[in-house]
């Protein structure tokens, strides 16, 4: 036991040590502080690709990158609790008001475009591509407990059972994938397992010959060989997703835009307002790194303008 | 400060402590009762009750619980018919078989078992237990009742060996002797004579096991799925009470909201159970103990 506190004690030693260090190297002309960010666990791997190079530009100050949920970090947001919100939607009507309520004003930033990727097990040998209709047909609130099988969707598929997968109520992503699929204030069936964590549905879709299941695209790109990505026919031809379709909108009705959120109370700090610039500024080249689709630059231009008014009001 | 003074405070601090708990578990029934009477102001107590489909989050609103009762006794009843056998194997091993000095090594080490972070098992049974299972029965979807069951089951183990072998321990030295001097078997003494002796004592062992694995979270959660469903298959996703509460708690729920109100009804209904069974694990204890002495 004794052995083992000093083993503890030298790890944790070397470990401040370390931290130590790198302060040191920070020059006194930088700044420090602390940038807390909540929010869509879609628009994080952006906000944490320009986390990290952030940092190593100014490794003074301390951005801590939260998944929340798009909803969850809002509610986080009017409480004053956040500097920056990742969104994945709009703010709600609900929101907004909660936020004049408190005297809490915001900017809205797009910062890049994402697609929802519709994935199956890379085992399903029969989706060849989804229609919108079948889709519908699939997430209507009153499919639930009804289509169970996949070849309730479409006749010559097999009599398996159909295991969904999708984000929970608290995400963008569930808000605009139910919009878009099943009607404005619709909502979707229940019986599926949601979770707020991309993570767990890569998990279950990639271990699951029954699985369907959607998310943003970009969690796609991190899991390709374990995924199997279906095309969505519109009306108009099955189209996957991709850099290209995304991008110029070919890819309806499954991709939009995603966002961050920033507080009027953190622009006084002198920190947020470098780290958004540095964000807007930053983007088109990480957007793409992370796998999601930028703006075309000169939107980027009007963004940072727009940011500039927010500062100056 | 005279002595009586002195003795008058330390029984007051004892007595408070006392309250403290009684005041804490008091106080977690008020809410919960308070919470659900406002929750079935809106739902009924019999839809509650009979309706099959669990969706309170959603458009196409059902609040039945039967399916999160489902999945929380299918993982559960897998848990103990591991933990079970196991269990009580492990506990007539070290009390009938094993050395003193090996059991007083070993079953420190058991207890472990249930040190162990319940996250960890979770884990364990995700990314081990499933992986593996599905080598077995290729059907088996990536969250599912059987493999969180395996795990709890392993979870619970101590909780068994160690209350039953205790109990065994508990029996009269003099039976045994006897069993012995008649010319019984070390089996026969084991299961014929120790395991019957000291069945009240494994039985409350058995059904404090159960229901700590009725109010297991973790472990659920993580690698049983979030899909209430009603069924008894084991080889798909379903959703248990506490899993339910945990996801509901972890989401952007409105409080006073009936949403938010049906995890109370949940939670509810769990405490029930539990206390149903520390209920009949009490009773049992009184009514079947054996008395030699």
């Amino acid at each position: 036991m004794k052995t083992l506190d000093k083993l503890i004690l030298s790890i944790t030693t070397i470990a401040l040590v370390a931290c130590g260090g790198s302060e040191q190297k920070s020059s006194p002309s930088e700044l420090k502080g602390t940038i807390k960010i909540d929010g869509s666990s879609t628009v994080y791997p952006v906000t944490e690709a320009v986390a990290e190079e952030f940092r190593s530009i100014q490794p003074g100050i301390n951005v801590t990158v939260g998944v929340s949920g798009t909803g969850g970090g809002f509610k986080k947001f009017m409480r004053g609790e956040i500097d920056i919100n990742d969104a994945s939607r709009p703010i709600k009507a609900k929101e907004a008001d909660a936020c004049a309520e408190i005297g809490i004003g915001y900017q809205e930033l797009s910062v890049a475009y994402d697609g929802l990727a519709v994935l199956v097990n890379p085992e399903n040998d029969w989706v060849d591509y989804l229609t919108v209709e079948e889709l519908k047909k699939i997430w209507l609130p009153k499919a639930q407990g009804q289509v169970m099988y996949w070849d309730q969707v479409r006749e010559g598929w097999p009599h398996e059972e159909l295991h969904l997968f999708g984000p929970g109520v608290a995400s963008g992503t569930y808000d605009y994938f139910a919009e878009a699929i099943c009607g404005k204030k619709v909502g979707t069936r229940g019986d599926y397992t949601a979770s707020e964590d991309d993570h767990v549905l890569v998990q279950g879709i990639a271990t699951d010959k029954n699985a369907l299941g959607f998310f943003g695209l970009a969690y796609y790109e991190e899991n390709k060989d374990k995924l199997k990505l279906i095309g969505v026919d519109n009306g108009n031809g099955v189209v996957m997703p991709s850099l290209e379709t995304v991008g110029n909108g070919s890819y309806a009705p499954l991709s939009r835009p995603i966002f961050i959120y920033v507080s009027s109370l953190a622009v006084e700090k002198e920190e947020v307002k470098e780290f958004v610039s540095f964000y807007l500024e930053s983007a088109s080249s990480l957007v793409s790194e992370v796998g999601y689709i930028p703006l075309p630059n000169a939107e980027y231009a009007k963004e940072i303008d727009t940011f500039n008014a927010f500062i100056n009001k | 400060m005279n002595r009586k003074n002195k003795e008058k405070i330390i029984e007051f601090i004892l007595k408070g402590s006392a309250a403290i708990t009684i005041l804490t578990t008091v106080g977690i029934i008020w809410v919960l009762l308070s919470e659900s009477f406002t929750f079935f102001k809106e739902v009924s107590l019999i839809d509650f009750l009979t309706d099959d489909q669990w969706t309170p989050l959603f458009a196409n609103k059902h609040f039945g619980i039967l399916p999160l009762i489902s999945g929380t006794l299918l993982t559960t009843v897998i848990a103990v018919s591991v933990a079970l056998p196991v269990g009580l194997t492990i506990a007539v091993y070290l009390s009938e078989y094993a050395p003193k000095k090996f059991r007083k090594i070993v079953k420190p080490m058991l207890e472990v078992l249930a040190a162990v972070p319940t996250v960890v098992y979770g884990f364990f049974a995700l990314m081990v237990v499933t992986p593996f299972l599905q080598k077995l029965i290729p059907e088996l979807a990536g969250f599912n009742a059987l493999s969180a069951g395996i795990v709890m089951g392993i979870m619970i183990i101590p909780f068994v060996s160690s209350l039953s072998e205790d109990a065994l321990q508990a029996v009269p030295k003099s039976l045994r002797n006897a069993s012995y001097g008649l010319g019984s078997t070390r089996f026969q003494t084991a299961f014929k004579v120790m395991v019957p002796a000291a069945s009240s004592g494994i039985i409350v062992s058995v059904i404090l096991a159960f229901s700590r694995a009725i109010g297991e979270t973790m472990i659920v959660a993580i690698a049983a799925g979030q899909q209430p469903r009603l069924t008894a298959n084991p080889l798909v996703p379903i959703e248990t009470i506490t899993a339910y509460i945990v996801q509901v708690s972890l989401g952007d729920v409105p409080h006073g909201s009936l949403e938010y109100r049906t995890i109370f009804a949940a939670g509810m209904t769990l405490f029930v159970f539990t206390f149903i069974l520390n209920n009949i694990s009490f009773w049992v204890r009184k009514k079947f103990r054996e008395q030699y002495d």
